[in-house]
């Protein structure tokens, strides 16, 4: 099966006069999740709901799967999973009737409906709660529910609008573990977020906006190649803290290491010149020097030197 | 960490015309109804309309149910409105609104379907409610008439009362969805439905033929005396109303039965329509 495919054309969106997103122009294409990154009042929800029909553009069009949302709402909606501004389901349903009527509008043959309802439900982890009322469920219950609800056909076009805002840090980290479950072979998520972190974690891709417009969309390999030019960082975690003068002495004289910042006293942030090969040998030595290093992590400084030097703050 | 991955392999799905997702949606939104409290509220006013009604013609039975025809005229025709207009207010007035107010609309609106679809089958699940609550009211009718006159005399009028009423019902519902399409806040379509059709129409009729002098055809109240009006001899059954001298002097227009019907039904397909123009331009921002 080929993959879904999202065609944004000049899209722009005036309230008044004010320009919530202007002149869009994005082409997706294939099986991975694209992060949509920007602060809040970047235009994000306002590009998310052009592209599902729920407003209507001033000027340009949107495609999902090549058919024009604008003039087939339908036929556009049918292999895509929506899921923008936290949507509240009747709250006198349970999970499985709510899933139940997505499933029958969608078209899910009766026969499969209550596997596909029980897999999704099974997927978003909400398998034990099928029967309960929505109404007293909590708010990253209901997300979760609306996930599933935007999965239950199986689509192949995903589009999410921030699916962990509004969570607490626990149902933040396991909306983030379902998004990043959905990828899968044949299927094209995108997904807004502000959280440069949530991108970074999830996605494959990332597009840029900031005041309605589009600043750059690339993948976030070559946004790091791009950005660091040869320059990175590394954050190690030792298993026990580390003496000062190995910091000092021996890490400090390791090739192409230009700096290093003690994070605490069993965390080190290492910075070095020299691009990927020179990271490579540097994480080889560390390991090789048996000082108990439990974790070695790029430090997320590519897209957040791109995020916080090409987006104007005061939001 | 480990995740079940859906096993189900992915047939390709065809999502069903508008006509059947219309029916599949007005049978799920018909159980939200059924299953309201509001439905229920409902449900105790319309018995106790019926108990009220029942206990004053009982009382008054001397003059109230001198024969069979003003038995029905006067115990259908002072409830029925009461009923279809409350039945309209409740199931109707944030059906529109409420979906934005809500965000239940942000659910359905992702799905892939037609607002037109959203529309028509709310209408629809609103409309076979209320018509719940007139039968209901029906039920005590008869049953009052049985009481009185014996269970094989229902006068036939009372079936085309029953066409009327429903009719006007359409028209009401037609009216409350147009509203609660044009204010995206509940609160103004159960309020503006409620005083226009409670006492806002009625009014508007006594001014439109007492002051302008012109039979008021163009207000749904003047239709809607056709509805209790069958059940005695002064109906007109011809189109025209009739026009005669009240009282005071003053020049008093009813209702032709076929007249009211075509204001009733004009009243539905212009508002009714009108509020699917605006809601398939409204927008979920
Ligand atoms: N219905 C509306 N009327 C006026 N302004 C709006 C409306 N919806 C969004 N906006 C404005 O458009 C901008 C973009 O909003 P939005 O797309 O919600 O941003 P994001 O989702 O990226 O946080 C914001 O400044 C917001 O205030
Ligand atoms: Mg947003």
């Amino acid at each position: 099966m080929a993959s879904g495919s999202i065609r944004i054309a000049g899209l722009t969106k005036r309230f008044g006069s004010f320009v919530a997103l202007d002149h869009l122009n994005l082409t997706l294409e294939g099986s991975k999740c694209v992060g949509f990154l920007g602060p809040n009042g970047a235009g994000k929800t306002t590009a998310l709901k052009l592209l599902t029909d729920m407003i209507f553009p001033t000027e340009g069009e949107c495609e999902i799967n090549g058919i024009s949302v604008q003039k087939e709402r339908k036929r556009a909606l049918a292999d895509a999973g929506v899921l923008i501004e936290s949507p509240e389901i009747y709250p006198s349903m349970t999970p499985n009737e709510a899933l139940e009527m997505v499933a029958d509008l969608r078209g899910v043959p009766a026969s499969e409906r209550k596997d596909r309802i029980q897999a999704v439900l099974a997927e978003v982890k909400m398998a034990d709660w099928g029967n309960q009322k929505v109404g007293r469920f909590s708010k990253g219950m209901k997300q979760r529910i609306n996930i599933a609800a935007a999965l239950v056909h199986d689509p192949q076009v995903v589009i999410l609008d921030e699916p962990s805002t509004g969570l607490d840090p626990r149902g933040m980290a396991e909306v983030r573990t379902i998004v990043r479950d959905l990828k899968k072979s044949d299927r094209l998520i995108f997904m807004s977020s502000h959280i440069l972190s949530e991108v970074t974690e999830i996605c494959d891709e990332v597009a840029l906006i900031d005041h309605g417009k589009l600043l750059f969309y690339d993948t976030l390999n070559n946004v790091t190649a791009r950005v660091s030019e040869g320059h990175g960082s590394v954050d190690v975690v030792f298993a026990r803290p580390l003496p000062p003068e190995v910091a000092s002495g021996q890490i400090r004289t390791l090739t192409g290491v230009t700096g290093i910042l003690a994070l605490s006293p069993d965390r080190l942030r290492i910075g070095f010149d020299g691009g990927r090969a020179i990271q490579e040998k540097l994480l080889e030595s560390l390991v090789g020097m048996h000082l108990g290093v439990v974790s070695l992590t790029e430090s997320e400084s590519a897209l957040e030197e791109v995020y916080l030097s090409r987006i104007s703050r005061g939001d | 960490m480990a995740t079940p991955t859906v096993a189900i392999p992915a047939t390709h799905r065809i999502v069903p015309d508008s006509l059947p997702q219309v029916l599949k949606l007005t049978r799920y939104q018909l159980r939200e109804y059924l299953r309201s409290r509001r439905f229920l509220a409902l449900l105790g006013i319309v018995v106790t309309i019926g108990v009220i009604l029942s206990a004053v013609v009982g009382h008054f039975r001397g003059v109230l149910v001198s024969d069979n025809l003003s038995f029905y005229g006067n115990f259908w025709g002072s409830g029925v409105y009461l009923v279809i207009v409350l039945s309209a207010v409740f199931f109707g007035g944030d059906a529109i609104a409420g979906e934005f107010q809500n965000k239940t609309g942000y659910f359905l609106m992702g799905l892939p379907i037609r607002r037109s679809t959203v529309y028509v089958a709310k209408f629809i699940a609103a409309f076979l409610a209320s018509t719940a609550m007139v039968l209901l009211f029906l039920v005590i009718l008869v049953g009052n008439g049985a009481f009185y006159f014996g269970g094989g005399l229902f006068p036939w009028q009372l079936a085309l009362s029953l066409v009327l009423a429903i009719a006007y019902l359409a028209a009401v519902l037609g009216a409350t969805f147009l509203f609660s399409s044009l204010f995206k806040t509940s609160a103004y379509g159960f309020v503006l439905t409620a005083i226009l059709f409670l006492f806002g129409f009625s009014i508007l009729e006594s001014l439109v033929s007492g002051l302008i002098k012109i039979e008021p055809w163009m207000v749904i109240s003047y239709a809607q005396s056709t509805i209790g009006g069958v059940f005695f001899s002064t109906t007109n059954w011809g189109f025209h109303g009739t026009i005669s001298a009240g009282v005071f002097g003053n020049t008093m227009y009813t209702a032709g039965i076929g007249e009211g019907i075509v204001i009733m039904v004009a009243y539905f397909l212009v508002t009714a329509l009108l509020g699917l123009f605006l809601f398939e331009r409204e927008e979920f921002s």
